[in-house]
């Protein structure tokens, strides 16, 4: 499994293997040249306390300055080659991601929120992104940092590196021991901030309610309940959590005084044992007591990236197990129509979302080319159900449906649907200008003709009156009512004249005019057209050749609008509470 | 330092602050205790090296092994007490910022619940919500983290110098220069990646909408055959994303290298000069190492510093936002109340502009009159955007007239308190909202009623049945946001919780559009019927729900083209018969 995964994630780094190689080459080099400046310097101060030559000591200080501007030029190189690795692999991360979405079946997508896919593609990606570059610029570093340390110390003097060796340690257990009783504040503390963000939501998102009910003395009492809980906790969590520096800090004190200590006797002892092994001048006193105090910093670092890391790899799990959803099959070989007229046959159909919950069972039926299907029923009934199956969003469980003598399964996807329009219920605005709003990247369409669109669509005054009329950038939550953004949904069909539509009239409130304007513009796109429409107006559906009843995912009566009242069924009862006074 | 101190003037000398500032004054102890206990432990830092130097100097060369004792356990005393302090400083600063901020969201939550309508909208309710919510949380990381080291690190950054001046009066200018150097590419390096990551952070958010759009358009997009063409417009965002993180990590990447350089070039200068001293016997080893000692610790605070200057940054964007709302001016109106006329409830020629721009064109609501009586039932209708919701708004002093006047009770309307208007008057909303709790705390809702009170209200709103469903009856948990409830459910149980409190004046929004047809016809019979005859105001879209009315007040465009009785609006008034034309669709056959 791990292996498998590294393996993915190495994918990802494709082409790049050379530069990441180098790259911890680079970390090597950069943490050896930084912890060989204090031996330098070290040296450099014995040539002082000896009042030995000044030349010596330039040579020294010129290594030392040479050393230095290499290796912070390398530095730098390195963690830039380090961010061009990790965002490329990023970059083609959710490039792939993306292509992912295009390509996944609509029962994944309605299943999932769509929430959760961004968090996905944004913020897992970007979470992986900084573990990585954590681990590409602080471990390789660190590691070496540690292990060339201990080595330089050793020749330096092994008793006191021993010592360093032994107690650093404590410092680091301390440092983790505190870390983890923390961890048990902060979970109750986010548990407690959740509590609070949703009485917050609950109480502004409804604010208006709550003054219209002069509930707000009753909500602020309650609220500061909540709040004097939280800041209790939280006084704990940020307390505990802030006694790791302090104390680390105080340990590694100890260790510098206990350095001191022996590094000044053994300067002292064996002042003139230049052979003694345990020989220490002052120039290396004070580059053993440098690292000291540089020596835990490399633990803690390592100890923070692999913490990062593991949040990481959580993160891309999450991205590799969405990866691994099954996408919808390419069909490039199928048959492809370049002309339909948009006869249509559903034979034996049986359908459901669950393979063990059939919704929809032997379904027959059939529509010649230009005539009007409504389908009415309460909501819930599955009207959308039969949208899904034309458009091919799911596949029927057996049966067909053939369009002009073709079973539509052996038709590709794409192509079947570019021979539908399709206005929904739901308008769906993208944030983007008017034109291309009803272009929909179909550029081929001149200015002219997507302005003759809109006027047959009733949007072409209110266009007009917008700042920038065709050039104005609209979006969902902006400045268009529900009936407007519907228009515009009309006239995205109304450029593509296609042979079929599938039209779903909208329920919500849209005022008279809008929706006289709205029924008008149907009336303009169905003609001629096969159509499917599912219908909440007696005037749209009493105008239908064919009246499909639905309730509880079946058909339960098809028939015109007088055939239906004969049958006194439920559509006679439908009708009745809903239409007749 | 002086950016930070630059950060400070400009809160302390903001007249908006004001307001959340003086919240400090109860922690007046924690906030000057725990800088000072930091700085104390500050002082201790700058000592060692000192100390380190008289070891070699005096214990080394000299050769007292006793004095070497005594001075590590001096360091080791020193090191005690400095934990010690630092414990404390950190407590006094995690207490004064948990519990600033603990003040902050409850004095928001207040004000919030004290703003007018107009207010809630024009702030909107995320960005409330994301005030009391993130922004808190960063300032009270600001505060946190301004106690612990304000003082703390600008004094061993600067203490470092005066020390070296001190034990090393001609060396220590390497100092005094190297440290505005430091401080200057420190602040530059921090400033560009900055504002760099906010670009960065435009084009993440750019590839989010997109991949949103996508998302929630996945039918419309796939129906168009879209795919190819959205697949390679992401490449595109992806692809600007990448060029920007790597043009903003070019610049902050050079952050570590660049100030490791200096430090380090700095100790070269300094061995070097204090060797050519040596030579005449100015100065020895010992000074040199506590110097070099000393440009160690720059380096380290001098980084903490700079991600306090960001904290600080970052804390007093969120306080400002904070304080923007905290100081939003709200207060009531109320106007003089003496008696007018004699009128119950009349508007005369009221105007309502949502906007405030003196352009009639765009005004909601466009010089209405008319005038009701006391237990009239008043039906009003008029497409979207007409101004229905607009003209109940105003009696119930949601939002005040641009022009014109409301008389209330022979009063100005505006001469009441908001809270004593909502006591009266009662509003069913067009979007019904529970809140979490049970179905007796929602009805009930801060106030106290009897069972029966309780079960009489849900019995006139045709609720009986959603309590009798349910196992607990009116005890039933209702989850948050009622999403346990139905649209119809939620409808019918917010019309039991407005007619529980009996107010005078009944107001219903547009509330009744979820129910079906036999359920309205007969919560239509309980309004008629009810025993103290309340008046009531019934918005609809559709004429059938209104016909019964005394009289239909006929809205258009912000205008009032009609105020009369259904059997003569449908005669002739031209935007009624409309309306009424397109919604009954009276059929000719079945």
């Amino acid at each position: 499994m791990k292996k498998n995964l590294l393996k993915r994630i190495s994918k990802y780094l494709k082409g790049d293997i050379y530069l990441f190689i180098f790259t911890i080459l680079l970390a090597i080099i950069v943490a050896l040249a930084q912890i060989y400046i204090p031996i330098l310097f070290g040296k450099s101060i014995d040539v002082i306390s000896n009042k030995e030559d000044t030349s010596k000591l330039i040579n020294l200080l010129k290594m030392a300055t040479l050393i230095l501007v290499i290796s912070s030029v390398l530095q730098w190189l390195m963690m830039i080659i380090n961010n061009k690795i990790i965002y490329k692999a990023t970059r083609r991360m959710r490039s792939e991601a993306f292509i992912k979405i295009q390509s996944l079946p609509l029962s994944y997508l309605d299943t999932h929120p769509s929430g959760e896919i961004i968090n996905i593609i944004i913020n897992d990606v970007d979470q992986f992104s900084e573990g990585m570059i954590l681990l590409f610029t602080q471990f390789f570093t660190g590691l070496t940092t540690i292990i060339g340390i201990i080595i330089f110390m050793f020749f330096i003097n092994y008793l006191i590196s021993i010592l360093i060796i032994v107690l650093t340690p404590i410092s680091i257990l301390l440092a983790h021991f505190i870390s983890k009783s923390t961890y048990k504040h902060f979970k109750n503390q986010s548990i407690e901030k959740a509590n609070q963000t949703a009485y917050i939501e609950e109480m502004v998102s409804n604010l208006k309610v709550v003054k219209n009910l002069n509930y707000e003395e009753t909500s602020i009492t309650e609220f500061d309940k909540i709040n004097d809980k939280l800041s209790a906790i939280s006084f704990k969590a940020t307390f505990i959590s802030s006694l790791v520096n302090p104390t680390t800090r105080f340990v590694n004190s100890l260790i510098y005084s206990a350095v001191c200590l022996v590094g000044a006797i053994f300067v002292l002892k064996f002042k003139d044992e230049i052979n003694n092994p345990l020989y220490l001048s002052i120039g290396s006193l004070s580059t053993l007591l440098s690292y000291a105090n540089q020596y835990t910093k490399p633990f803690n670092e390592i100890s923070g990236v692999l913490t990062e890391l593991q949040n990481s790899m959580a993160c891309i799990n999450r991205y590799f197990s969405f990866m691994d959803q099954e996408i919808e099959l390419k069909e490039d070989d199928k048959k492809k129509l370049t002309q339909v007229l948009g006869n249509i046959r559903i034979d034996h159909v049986d359908f459901g979302y669950q393979k063990d919950k059939i919704l929809i069972k032997d379904f027959n039926l059939k529509v010649k080319h230009g005539q009007r299907v409504a389908i009415v029923g309460p909501t819930g009934a599955g009207k959308t159900t039969l949208i899904n199956l034309l458009m091919r969003f799911y596949d029927v469980n057996s049966g067909a449906i053939i369009l002009d003598d073709n079973n539509i399964i052996d038709l590709d996807k794409k192509n079947l649907r570019s021979h539908y329009g399709m206005v929904l219920q739901d308008t769906w605005i993208r944030n983007a200008k008017v034109i291309d709003n009803i272009r929909l990247g179909n550029d081929k369409y001149s200015l002219d003709e997507v302005i003759e669109a809109c006027k047959m669509a009733h949007c072409d005054s209110f266009i007009k009156r917008l700042e920038d009329g065709y050039d104005t950038i609209i979006n969902e939550e902006g400045n268009l009512s529900v009936g407007e953004k519907q228009l515009i949904c009309i006239a995205r069909v109304m450029l593509l004249k296609p042979p079929m539509l599938i039209l779903d009239e909208a329920t919500s409130s849209i005022d008279t005019r809008t929706e006289l304007k709205i029924q008008d513009a149907f009336k303009t796109l169905m003609n001629n057209k096969t159509t499917f429409i599912v219908a909440h107006r007696l005037s749209t559906i009493k105008n239908c050749d064919i009246i499909l009843v639905l309730k509880d995912g079946n058909i339960i009566e098809s028939g015109t609008h007088k055939e239906l009242l004969k049958q006194q069924g439920f559509y006679y009862e439908l009708y009745n509470a809903q239409f007749e006074k | 330092m002086f950016f930070i101190l630059k950060l400070y003037r400009e809160i302390w000398y903001n007249i908006i602050m004001k307001k959340v500032l003086s919240l400090f004054k109860n922690y007046k102890k924690e906030i000057i205790l725990a800088p000072s206990l930091k700085l104390l432990e500050a002082l201790i830092d700058l000592i060692t090296p000192i100390i380190v130097s008289l070891i070699i100097k005096k214990g080394i060369e000299e050769g007292d092994v006793s004095y070497i004792i005594k001075m590590v356990i001096l360091m080791g005393g020193l090191a005690l007490i400095g934990l010690v302090l630092s414990i404390s400083g950190q407590f006094f600063a995690a207490k004064a910022a948990v519990n600033y901020s603990r003040d902050l969201r409850s004095n928001l939550f207040k004000k919030l619940n004290s703003l007018s309508f107009s207010s809630i909208d024009e702030l909107g309710v995320s960005s409330i919500i994301n005030r009391m919510t993130n922004d808190v949380v960063i300032v009270q990381n600001g505060v946190n983290l301004t106690l612990r080291l304000f003082l703390r690190s600008p004094f061993i950054v600067f203490g470092s110098a005066i020390c070296a001046t001190i034990l090393y009066p001609k060396l220590s200018i390497i100092f005094w220069i190297s440290i505005p150097v430091l401080i200057i590419i420190v602040y530059l390096i921090m400033k560009l990646s900055i504002k760099g990551n906010r670009i960065v952070q435009e084009r993440l958010d750019d590839v989010l909408n997109h991949n949103r759009e996508n998302l929630t358009g996945v039918r419309v997009l796939r129906a168009f055959t879209m795919e190819e063409k959205e697949i390679a417009e992401n490449e595109k965002k992806v692809k600007n994303l990448e060029k920007r993180q790597l043009i903003v990590e070019r610049i902050s990447n050079l952050l570590n290298p660049l100030t490791f350089l200096i430090v380090n070039v700095s100790i070269i200068l300094l061995i070097y000069f204090g060797a050519l001293d040596v030579k005449d016997n100015l100065t020895d080893a010992a000074i040199i190492i506590a110097l070099y000692n000393y440009f160690a610790q720059i380096l380290i605070e001098l980084i903490k510093m700079a991600n306090l200057v960001f904290t600080i940054t970052k804390a007093i964007t969120s306080l400002k936002r904070i304080a923007f709302i905290m100081n939003y001016d709200d207060q009531e109106v109320l106007v003089d109340s003496k008696v007018i006329n004699d009128d119950y409830l009349s508007f005369n020629n009221v105007s309502l502009d949502y906007t405030l721009d003196n352009n009639d064109d765009k005004d909601s609501l466009n010089n209405i009159s008319f005038k009701i009586n006391k237990g009239d039932k008043i039906g009003i209708i008029g497409g979207t955007g007409s101004g229905k919701t607009s003209l109940v708004s105003l009696i119930l002093k949601f939002y005040l007239p641009t022009k014109g006047q409301i008389i209330y009770k022979g009063k100005d309307l505006l001469s009441y308190k908001e809270k004593d208007l909502r006591d009266e008057i009662g509003l069913v909303m067009q979007k019904p909202v529970l809140f979490k709790g049970t179905i007796k705390s929602n009805l009930e809702f801060g106030k106290s009623y009897s069972e029966q009170e309780i079960l009489n209200a849900l019995d006139l709103a045709c609720c009986t049945d959603i309590v009798q469903k349910k196992e607990d009856g009116i005890n039933s948990v209702v989850e948050m946001a009622g999403r346990n409830f139905s649209g119809g459910q939620k409808q019918r149980l917010s019309i039991a919780r407005i007619l529980l409190r009996k107010p005078e004046i009944l107001i219903f929004d547009d509330s009744t559009s979820a129910l079906d047809y036999q359920t309205e016809l007969s919560l239509r019979h309980n309004l008629n019927n009810l025993t103290y005859q309340p008046t009531i105001f019934m918005i609809s879209q559709r004429t059938s729900s209104i016909e019964m009315c005394d009289k239909i007040i006929v809205l258009d465009d912000g205008k009032l083209v009609g105020f009369d009785t259904h059997e003569n609006l449908v005669k002739n008034n031209k935007i009624y018969q409309e309306i009424y034309y397109t919604t009954v669709e009276r059929g000719d056959e079945g």
